[in-house]
């Protein structure tokens, strides 16, 4: 059953939305959370695993001190208490692509904690107070087969691969976010983003959202205006891109709202987000059965970073977001609207790395702010999940410069890449899109263009050169754009005598 | 009033994942009562103020480096495996998303 | 040449280093001596006969070669099957593992591969570790070489009674409540239960992991030296194994020297509940060591009266949780799987049907411990207990170099007798399960027979943690004044088991 929604507008007119996210973070070490098995995405299924990972009877789990490195790392950059002794525990519940059928995680003693962070919406910065950060491990990955395009319903069996279980997750909580009620789901969005841009500085994940290595679970819960009774909340999984975090916090107040305006109730149950539909359904309700029997994980010795260790680990923290994108506006000479526009548009990081090729701060925030913002746009995407990144840019840019192309031209060589059509070099080649330099093919419009205006020709020859324009315009339509403008001008004014 | 019912155990065997008979609760449950009893004497210690021992010495910050160790072959992870497919173990349809 | 069943390990090595025998012959001795007495004893799952002879042949090449090689290589040992080894069927005594072959050797069976000792096969055991009679295994129980109608203790009740039967004179245990010193103390052998963390738990199928613990069973206080330092020592596969040396046990029990060592007689150990032979026995035994110059005093430790509670919250906590992954989906026993059934009825079909009862009940009673309401009142009170019984050792090892006190109640009873009494049952470990709880090194050493019924009584030693060495002194002084008196080690006095070829 689809619940019918409110309008946003209607929601907020009666509720308040109460939201809490929680981010889980796929470190990227060589090795998983408690052995030695790789962590390579897409590795052929069950080729990345051992007796830890796969819980086989006997194996026994030893910490990986580069994620106890990142876990702190992380909290540090989030300015967060780090504990000076904690331990991991057991969450005990069965499912098989568990395969312990307990998670190690930890529980009431997290290694970071009370810390808080910033993001900025529409140019006004909203705090955030982070609840903890924690260790656990991912499970394995189930393929539901035989069931409509792999859902769980309806599937006859499943097939389990487990080489993503064990590997090192940070799950990253915040405590209630107060933000003023329209600003709840941007604000939403802006903290995944901002998270996305603080861990890849960190260098502690891939933080891929496409591939699963950044993953947003969002809790929301509505209450009526002046109320200080929480609702029931529902947990949203699934929420796999930055776009989707905002439509789906959006949704779930829709959906709440409307369920509480006809007098029903909320179950507080997790809900599963739908890309494709934009809409959540309901997963499982929580019950007694989710009693998970947390207790300290008997095979593990407490972690209790040294305090020398922890200030070691700030002292190589990359500077606070805010602090580094004031610096790189001023570097790039960006207007305060130029860089909103940046940092709305997710396009920070992708802009960063593009000028770090040779890039000019301008042209790169043309391209990525323009085509490739407007493409992410239409497909439902996200900017780092287009198949088209600072390298092909700085590549297209580069032939720009050179005057292989302009910027038309680019653009439709930019259509290529997006579709998939190859290098650059191959869809200049495919398309024949490359600007013509050579000077006969050119002198020959030239002289076409002259023939076919003489009204021009007189103009310019009786003082007004100015009008040439119109015989450039000409040569570029006679060589459909394939033409440098600049070349074509100085070609012309060598013809014409001025 | 027995320290544990018949349908605590019940419930407690359905977290626990047994598909426990009839007769077997009959019999657990008044076992289990007198086992709680036993065990329960533990809340006569007076111990308040003292911290849990989990291990005969205290270690701490038990840590390996960051490196790979070879895996299993697929073919021996999925040797014990009951059923399985395309290099996966099968398992029968799971009711609930996780 | 005697029958080379009846030699220690120490021996078989001196014969194999002075050319006499060869660990080919020696293995192929015991395996007929299992041929022979399996039937009746019942010690062995499973016989692993063409990879003990490889071994053996292995062994005998390298030695003919002139390589260097460690002091058991050639000698045969009992493996408990709660030991992963590679390629060979492992079922910690359940339905549910039936016919599993793991991939991979734990950490107990390479260090034996890398001794050159040679592995004749997995011994049977009460399921999972759970039981003192090994009646709770899955494959039928083992009968006690000294009266085959007796348990032989449990859960390593195979192994045990694999060396009382002299089908193997070396033997792995595992303890984790007193399997391997209360079948050590029933079949008249020793059986020791290093300091935790001294040995590694890597590989090995874990029942309660705070507690679990692998040593050696022999015959002898050396041979159980010379064993335990062959598997002992650091794991890094294992995050609760001790980084330091492996204590010198096999220097103590040579020198055996107990002059000036002071003992203490735990007072809560004995009296009410004690069988009188197992009393006479123990405090002969204690006037033997007074004589040969120990410092004997008594000594209270006031909290082991709450050990067993305490025992019985945490150990069926860690075991509710170690095993839940045994639930039909990667490996072992899967019921149900008719193409309806869910995955999650699928797992609870095959817990049921390859689970046994004793295994539900603690697995229930631990679910129940953890859940939520009562995790305070009582795992995390059990953990606060453990605290206070580490500090009565603390407190006694301040006085006294080592504890003692009987190493069972009784002896070993009469199969049948206690098995739906499960308190009965767990009344068996009252003296060895608070060095579980407090990590502590412990052994059982036998110490001579009941008058009321003839079987063996076990002398159980505590020495404080990593102190393993000091177990052996007492039990090498002990083991050769008794053995003065009796013209052998006790095991000469075992019966003569019915061969049938
Ligand atoms: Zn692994």
């Amino acid at each position: 059953m689809t619940a019918a929604v409110l309008e946003i507008d209607d929601a907020l007119a009666t509720y308040d939305p109460v939201m809490g996210l929680e981010v889980h973070v796929e470190l990227n070490t060589k090795s998983k959370m408690f052995c030695g098995c790789p962590t390579e995405f897409g590795a052929p299924p069950n080729t990345q695993t051992c007796p830890v990972c796969l819980g086989l009877p006997g194996a026994l789990p030893v910490v990986n001190a580069k994620a106890v490195e990142s876990a702190i790392k992380i909290g540090l950059a989030l300015n967060c208490e780090i504990a000076e002794w904690c331990r991991f525990a057991r969450k005990n519940y069965f499912y098989p692509d568990m395969p312990k059928n307990f998670q190690t995680s930890q529980y009431d003693e997290p290694i970071a904690f009370n810390g808080w962070t910033e993001v900025v919406v529409d140019g006004e910065t909203y705090r955030i107070e982070i609840e903890r950060a924690h260790m656990e491990e991912d499970t394995g990955k189930s393929t539901h087969v035989g069931g409509a395009t792999g859902r769980i319903h309806g599937a006859s069996h499943s097939l389990v691969d487990y080489n993503r279980a064990g590997i090192p997750l940070i799950e990253i909580v915040t405590k209630t976010i107060e933000v003023p009620p329209a600003k709840a789901a941007a604000v939403a969005r802006a903290y995944v983003s901002m998270l996305r841009d603080l861990l890849f500085a960190l260098g502690v994940s891939d933080v891929r959202m496409d591939q699963g290595s950044l993953r947003c679970d969002a809790n929301v819960s509505l209450k009526p205006h002046g109320s200080t009774v929480l609702g029931t909340r529902t947990e949203t999984k699934n929420v796999n891109s930055f776009r989707s975090v905002e439509r789906a916090v959006t949704y779930e107040i829709t959906r709440q709202a409307a369920v509480l305006s006809s007098g029903g109730k909320i179950l507080q149950e997790t809900r599963h987000w739908h890309e494709d539909t934009g809409i959540t359904t309901s997963g499982r309700e929580k019950s007694d059965a989710d009693d998970y029997r947390y207790f300290p994980e008997p095979d593990l010795v407490p972690v209790a970073p040294s305090r020398e260790w922890v200030e070691e680990l700030r002292a190589t923290l990359p500077e606070a977001p805010s602090v580094r994108r004031a610096r790189l506006q001023e570097d790039w000479g960006f207007t305060d609207l130029e860089m909103r526009d940046v940092i709305n548009g997710n396009a920070l990081e992708p802009i960063v790395a593009t000028i770090e090729l040779g890039v000019t701060p301008a042209a790169a925030k043309k391209w990525w702010l323009g085509e490739l913002a407007r493409s992410a746009n239409e497909s439902g995407h996200d900017l780092d999940a287009l198949g088209v990144g600072p390298a092909e840019v700085a590549e297209v840019q580069k032939l720009v410069d050179d005057g292989t192309l302009n910027d038309k031209i680019a653009r439709q060589v930019f259509e290529g890449l997006l579709a998939g059509e190859g290098t650059p070099a191959e869809i200049i080649e495919k398309r024949g899109l490359a600007l013509v330099s050579d000077d006969s093919a050119l002198l020959e419009a030239i002289d076409r263009a002259i023939a076919a205006n003489p009204d021009v020709v007189e103009k310019v020859n009786s003082g007004k050169p100015a009008a040439a324009g119109a015989l450039i315009g000409a040569v570029m339509k006679d060589m459909r754009g394939q033409a440098d403008a600049a070349k074509v001008r100085q070609l012309l004014n060598e013809k014409l005598g001025i | 009033m027995p320290s544990i019912t018949r349908e605590e155990v019940a419930h407690l065997a359905r977290l626990a994942r047994i598909e426990l008979s009839d007769d077997e609760l009959d019999h657990l449950a008044p076992q289990l009562d007198q086992i709680i009893t036993l065990v329960g004497q533990v809340s006569q210690v007076a111990a308040d103020d003292i911290p849990p021992t989990s291990h005969a010495l205290p270690l701490t910050n038990v840590m390996r480096a960051d490196e790979n160790v070879p895996c299993l072959t697929p073919e021996q992870a999925l040797s014990g495996a009951p059923a399985a497919e395309e290099q996966r173990f099968r398992v029968p349809r799971i009711l609930e998303e996780d | 040449m005697s029958d080379l069943t009846r030699k220690t390990a120490a021996e078989l090595a001196e014969l194999m280093t002075s050319g006499q025998a060869s660990s080919v012959e020696i293995t192929q001795a015991h395996l007929d001596r299992i041929a022979a007495v399996d039937g009746d004893v019942h010690a062995f799952l499973h016989v692993d006969t063409e990879g003990a002879l490889a071994q053996a042949k292995a062994v005998d090449g390298k030695r003919a070669a002139g390589e260097q090689l460690s002091p058991l290589a050639g000698v045969p040992l009992a493996l408990k099957d709660v030991l992963t080894q590679e390629g060979v069927p492992t079922t910690a005594g359940s339905k549910i593992l039936e016919g599993w072959k793991p991939p991979y050797d734990s950490t107990v069976v390479k260090r034996l591969k890398a001794a050159g000792i040679v592995i004749l096969g997995k011994t049977n055991m009460d399921e999972f570790a759970m039981g003192s009679s090994t009646e709770n295994s899955a494959y039928g129980t083992t009968h006690n070489p000294w009266d085959l109608n007796r348990i032989p203790g449990g859960s390593g009740g195979g192994s045990s009674a694999a060396i009382s039967a002299y089908e193997a004179p070396l033997a792995i245990g595992t303890d984790t409540g007193g399997s391997i010193r209360q079948p050590g103390a029933f079949t008249g052998t020793v059986g020791v239960k290093p300091t935790y963390g001294g040995t590694s738990r890597y590989g090995l199928i874990a029942l309660a992991s705070s507690l679990d613990t692998p040593g050696p069973c022999a015959r002898t206080t050396l041979d159980a030296a010379l064993l335990h330092e062959a598997i002992a020592g650091y794991d890094p596969m294992d995050s609760t194994s001790i980084n330091q040396p492996v204590p010198a046990v096999v220097e103590a029990a040579r020198n055996g020297d107990v002059a000036g060592l002071r003992i203490g007689v735990v007072k809560e150990l004995g009296g009410e509940g004690y069988q009188p032979g197992v009393e006479a026995r123990f405090h002969e035994a204690v006037e033997l060591l007074t004589k040969l110059g120990a410092e004997v005093v008594e000594v209270s430790c006031p909290h082991f009266e709450y050990a067993l509670p305490a025992y019985y919250l945490i150990l069926p906590s860690e075991a509710s949780s170690n095993l839940a992954k045994f639930d039909a989906m990667r490996y072992g026993l899967r019921v149900g799987d008719d193409g309806t059934n869910s995955a999650e009825t699928v797992t609870s079909l095959s817990r049921e049907a390859g689970f046994g009862a004793e295994v539900k009940r603690r697995i229930i009673l631990g679910t129940h411990a953890l859940s939520s309401g009562y995790y305070d009142a009582y795992y995390g009170q059990a953990q606060k207990v453990r605290t206070l019984i580490a500090r009565d050792f603390a407190k006694a090892y301040e006085q006294v170099d080592v504890l003692v006190s009987p190493a069972t109640p009784t002896t070993a009873f009469a199969i049948g007798d206690r098995i739906d009494d499960p308190i009965a049952m767990y009344k068996n470990d009252l003296c060895t399960i608070p060095s579980n709880l407090a990590g502590n090194a412990a052994a059982s050493f036998p110490c001579g027979l009941a008058d009321e019924d003839g079987l063996p009584v076990g002398f159980h030693v505590m020495a404080p943690v990593m102190r393993d060495d000091l177990l052996y002194t007492v039990g090498a002084a002990l083991e050769s004044a008794l053995a003065e008196q009796w013209g052998g080690v006790l095991m000469t006095k075992a019966p003569e088991l019915e061969v049938t070829r």
